[in-house]
């Protein structure tokens, strides 16, 4: 059975896009069948996040509004076989996501797909309750910072009372948190919440810890999601927040400062 | 005593100390503001138009407020009534 994920957070650039191209890149690297919709109309990101930006003919929009079929919007990944992405429009606004043109979308992409993921705009209006409406599993997207925090907190309200499951009565959406721009060293000087303290106040289910890294820009700079970056923190969080995701027990790194060496030691007080 | 506590570090609250109980002061308080439904203050109005018609009832001392827990949700309606004495007198609904 399909299943459709939100990646949303409220207030925007805590990393939406980025999480959700990494999310669906590791979802596709274990072998499901993936798809990512953009539903942030009028600020189309994922295409160049994901690298396939000169290669959008319709959108998301297009099949709604029936313009286009939906396999001709979905673009192919170039490098997964089994990742598509569904770009949405540069031009139209929000209200062009209707209920029922999003629910045919969601429908048909759920006979074809393991995984749907819907990438948030930022905010609680029409795009960003699209997107969430349908979801059954939500990845909330936070960073570890007071306005971050208290959005993902309405979010949850929002998910709570406004999604499809909450409409209908049935099991409720479930929340997972993925706390994203983690710098380890100033949690331990005192100047960052730390993990524990965010997951306290949301009381939600932690997915991962994905520690701030130069590869997250490096890896949007070139179109190729992080999760493919073998040697970067950040790539490794994210395809071990995708393996708990799917129900194996991975232990959290990168939530202690990374040792030192000894030469490191020296020239940072001499500094 | 006093001199030597001037050179020891004194246990400062972090800014991520303060960050935490400036969260959980405001979340408690919008959680509560988004909790409560739309019907309530209707609901409330109703309930008052009711027992004002059997007994003399001041609005400002109705209090009216839904707890929603896990597994249970309490609506408490907290009237007081003018008797001779001044007695408040309590009803409780739970449902």
């Amino acid at each position: 059975m399909a299943k459709i994920i939100v990646m949303t957070s409220g207030k925007g650039g805590v990393g939406k896009t980025t999480s959700s191209a990494a999310f669906s890149t590791g979802l596709a690297l274990r072998g499901f069948r993936t798809c990512v919709v953009d539903f942030d109309v009028g600020l189309r990101n994922l295409d160049l996040i994901m690298g396939c930006e000169r290669r959008v003919v319709f959108d998301f929009i297009n099949v709604i509004n029936g313009e286009a079929k939906l396999n001709q919007a979905l673009i192919k990944d170039k490098r997964l076989e089994n990742l598509f992405i569904l770009p949405t429009s540069q031009t139209r606004d929000k209200d062009a996501l209707t209920k029922e043109g999003v629910e045919r979308v969601m429908e048909e992409l759920k006979a074809d797909f393991d995984y749907i993921l819907c990438d948030s705009p930022a905010g609680i209006e029409r795009g960003a309750l699209m997107a969430l409406y349908f979801a059954d599993h939500a990845i909330v997207v936070t960073n570890p910072e007071v306005s971050s925090v208290r959005d993902s907190d309405r979010i949850l309200g929002v998910l709570q009372a406004k999604s499809r499951r909450a409409e209908l009565g049935l099991d409720p959406v479930q929340e997972h948190l993925l706390l994203t721009r983690y710098d380890a060293e100033r949690v331990e000087r005192g100047d960052m919440l730390n993990v524990k303290d965010v997951q306290e106040i949301l009381s939600i289910p932690l997915l991962g810890v994905i520690p701030e890294s130069p590869a997250v820009l490096k890896a949007s700079n070139v179109g190729q999601p992080v999760t493919l970056d073998d040697k970067s923190n950040a790539g490794q969080a994210y395809r071990d927040a995708v393996g708990r995701f799917l129900g194996e027990d991975i232990e959290h790194k990168f939530l202690k400062p990374e040792k030192k060496g000894l030469l490191d030691r020296i020239l940072r007080r001499s500094a | 005593m006093r001199l030597l506590d001037l050179f020891r570090s004194q246990p400062k609250k972090s800014a991520a100390d303060t960050a935490k109980e400036r969260l959980q002061i405001v979340l408690a308080h919008e959680r509560a503001g988004n909790s409560s439904p739309d019907y309530l203050p209707m609901m409330q109005r109703e309930i008052l138009a009711v027992i004002s018609k059997y007994v003399d009832i001041d609005e400002k001392k109705v209090r009216v407020q839904l707890d929603r827990q896990k597994d249970m949700s309490l609506l408490e309606v907290d009237i007081e009534l003018p008797g001779p004495s001044g007695e408040s007198i309590r009803a409780r609904l739970a449902g």
